[in-house]
């Protein structure tokens, strides 16, 4: 046995010393993204978030960084580690959820399908430009009639000579009208099949969804494919069946559940530095029993959320992590982020209803991300699945 | 054109960090990040190396720990360190670090030395003018906009009315001012490859530097609260009692 465990001086946010358990170049690189949320994020999101505006200069220096599909390799992407990539979520989402998700759906939605399941001349015509911050990409699955049964899917792929002519709606594609590349999900007669659309392609049309009350920072759209025409080489050519788009999102769900630990942490780090300087009743808030309880509840949501990011990141590395804990890891940090974002915004007091804070805007935030890429349910039902060898669904 | 850039490894400022309750220093930990200001030198460094075909040698006394500090100026794009790690060094004051960080540069060779204007946890401000004394080379303090070419380094030195221009011939120091450029981020890619940059490590006896400082720092005293402002009441006039305030404080 080592000395006698005695009291410590400890980091309120990073309370287990989870810091020590990565690398020095995992740090860099985490502390890297840091830094550019601090600079260029942070100081207008609020605005931003109030005017729905998507900062889209952000786009080409995220992609000088490498940020953009940086876990990939080759064709002008970094090939980082996937605990790097994990990490440079929580960063960008403790910034705020939209700019996290246009990373997640460039770089895990777009390219990825492209590079797994792409040609070689499919892969060195899109993927350096959508490394590089040129070129933007979004993800079509869901539609207006299918969401969380994307085998209900009515968008269609038909041959015609040697061309495929797609037509169906997709509902909720991010990205979708600032996109120049568009990836869709498409029934034929072989089953669900990908294609890469330009979104010039006569025929396709974005329209933005407005009015939304979550992730005003990202762009939300409609896609309508009528008669949209493309050459036999779009088809994704190895990849078929539903596993194809279930791949793309085992990827962002993954990049989700370190994410989400970034807006927690945001939110419980505004909750403790308010509870220590508003003062009522002669005396800081975070000196009432029920503010510490609520604060110390945040501060092991975080830690655990970040250990449990962290143990699936490096399975992830060593290659035996399974789809069932990404659900696991999406299911339940996404509802810690949440709960914490929640019981944040009341230690705020009214403070916490205004975006002068962040804790509103995070909270808003998350009930998209508690929806999208799987929603909670559907998490449970994998996991009850996976425990009980009884399926939900059928 | 060969250029040396000066990079201090310094505690993390946004973590508190101590003192030696006995000498004064600071207590270092294993893990040291590049001084904010000396990111700028970087990337004043790595402006002029793209523009001339030139190369970015780093320059750092400090103990490596983890050598975080420096990798992260790798990772923005510099080419090699040289890093002085001498336990002897401990505590040094300003004209040993001058010293060693000359009798550096000389030895590896250089056109250009670039500095920060002052270091974020030591700031004295006069690493770079002992350099240049020490070198026997020109000086060029609070620059920006740098261009360097032909042999000459031109600057716009900051001043509190303005700026002069002022040109220079090779080799020189240069101590750039904070905000002379905005530093780029390391790229992902930088980082990854950041690990294989040569990093060689070198003593005081090495370079033949005698490391006696004769700084002792006798004491340490906390920075006085600051005491409640004045509050100005406009009654119409205010704005002469500021306009005396200012004059007061030579502001004006
Ligand atoms: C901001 C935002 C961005 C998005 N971006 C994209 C994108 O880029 N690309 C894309 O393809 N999609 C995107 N989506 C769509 C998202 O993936 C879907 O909204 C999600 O899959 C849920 O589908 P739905 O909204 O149709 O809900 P539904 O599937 O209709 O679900 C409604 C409710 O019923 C529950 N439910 C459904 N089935 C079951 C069941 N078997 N048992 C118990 N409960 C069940 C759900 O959990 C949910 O609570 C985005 C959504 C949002 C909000
Ligand atoms: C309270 C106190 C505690 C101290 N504790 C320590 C200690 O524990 N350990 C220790 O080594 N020194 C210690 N010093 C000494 C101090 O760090 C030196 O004076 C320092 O090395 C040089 O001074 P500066 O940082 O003020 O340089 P400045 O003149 O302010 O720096 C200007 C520029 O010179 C360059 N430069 C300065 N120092 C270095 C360096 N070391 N390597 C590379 N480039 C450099 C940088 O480009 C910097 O931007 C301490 C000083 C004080 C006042």
């Amino acid at each position: 046995m080592a000395e006698s465990i005695r009291p410590g001086k400890l980091d309120a946010t990073d309370f287990l010393q989870i810091d020590e358990l990565l690398s020095g170049e995992e740090r860099l690189m985490r502390n890297t993204v840091a830094q550019f949320v601090t600079d260029k994020v942070l100081p207008n999101v609020g605005d931003w978030f109030d005017e729905g505006f998507f900062p889209r200069d952000l786009v080409k220096e995220m992609g000088d960084m490498g940020l953009l599909g940086m876990h990939l390799t080759g064709y002008g992407c970094a090939g980082t580690s996937a605990v790097a990539y994990g990490l440079a979520c929580t960063e960008l989402e403790a910034g705020d959820s939209g700019v996290r998700s246009f990373v997640s759906v460039q770089g895990s939605l777009a390219m990825y399908p492209i590079w797994a399941f792409g040609s070689e001349e499919q892969k060195q015509r899109w993927l350096p430009g959508m490394a590089a911050g040129e070129t933007i990409g979004c993800f079509g699955l869901t539609e207006p009639d299918s969401g969380s049964d994307p085998g209900s899917m009515r968008t269609t792929a038909r041959r015609d000579g040697d061309d495929w002519v797609l037509k169906g709606t997709k509902m909720w594609i991010t990205n979708g009208s600032i996109a120049d590349v568009a990836i869709i999900w498409a029934t034929t007669d072989n089953g669900v099949r990908g294609f890469i659309v330009p979104t010039d392609t006569p025929g396709f049309t974005a329209n933005t969804i407005h009015k939304k009350m979550s992730l005003r920072i990202s762009i939300t759209s409609e896609l309508v494919l009528d008669d949209v025409r493309v050459p036999s080489d779009a088809i994704l050519p190895n990849v078929s069946g539903l596993k194809g788009p279930l791949s793309c999102l085992n990827e962002a769900r993954f990049g989700i559940l370190f994410g989400a630990v970034g807006a927690a942490r945001a939110c419980y780090e505004a909750a403790l530095d308010y509870a220590k300087e508003r003062i009522q009743f002669d005396r800081p808030i975070g000196s009432f029993q029920l503010t510490q309880r609520k604060l110390v509840e945040m501060m092991i949501g975080v830690n655990n959320g970040m250990l449990l990011a962290l143990h699936l990141g490096r399975k992830r590395d060593e290659g035996t992590l399974a789809a069932e804990h990404v659900s696991y890891g999406k299911l339940v940090n996404v509802r810690m982020a949440l709960e914490t974002a929640r019981e944040a915004r009341g230690v705020l007091g009214a403070n916490g209803i205004t975006l002068e804070y962040p804790v509103i805007r995070h909270m808003n935030n998350l009930e998209s991300v508690y929806t999208y890429e799987g929603t909670n349910e559907i998490h449970t039902l994998v996991l009850g699945q996976a425990i009980t060898g009884l399926s939900a669904f059928s | 054109m060969n250029i040396a850039v000066c990079v201090k490894q310094i505690p993390d400022p946004a973590t508190p960090y101590e003192l030696d309750a006995e000498n004064h220093w600071v207590i270092r930990p294993n893990d040291q990040v590049l001084d904010d200001t000396d990111r700028v030198g970087v990337e004043v460094g790595l402006q002029l190396a793209e523009a001339t075909e030139g190369t970015v040698t780093l320059f750092s006394m400090s103990p490596s720990g983890s050598l975080q500090g420096i990798r992260q100026a790798l990772a923005m794009g510099a080419d090699k360190a040289v890093l002085i790690d001498d336990e002897s060094l401990k505590g040094s004051d300003a004209l040993t670090t001058a010293r060693i960080l000359s009798a550096a540069v000389k030895r590896e060779g250089y056109d250009l030395v670039i500095t920060g204007t002052e270091s974020t946890d030591g700031f004295t401000g006069v690493v770079p003018q002992m350099m240049s004394e020490i070198l026997d080379v020109p000086c060029l303090s609070f620059a920006r906009n740098v261009e360097a070419g032909d042999g000459t380094v031109t600057i716009e030195r900051q001043t509190t009315t303005g700026y002069e221009t002022v040109t220079s011939a090779l080799p020189a120091v240069l101590a750039v001012t904070a905000g002379a450029e905005e530093p780029r981020y390391p790229t992902f890619k930088g980082i990854m490859q950041a690990k294989s940059k040569p990093v060689d490590t070198t003593t005081a006896a090495e370079l033949g530097v005698d490391p006696v400082s004769s700084q002792t720092i006798t004491a340490v005293d906390p920075v006085a609260a600051r005491a409640a402002g004045d509050v100005v009441e406009d009654d119409g006039e205010a704005y002469l009692k500021i306009v005396e305030l200012l004059e007061q404080v030579k502001v004006i």
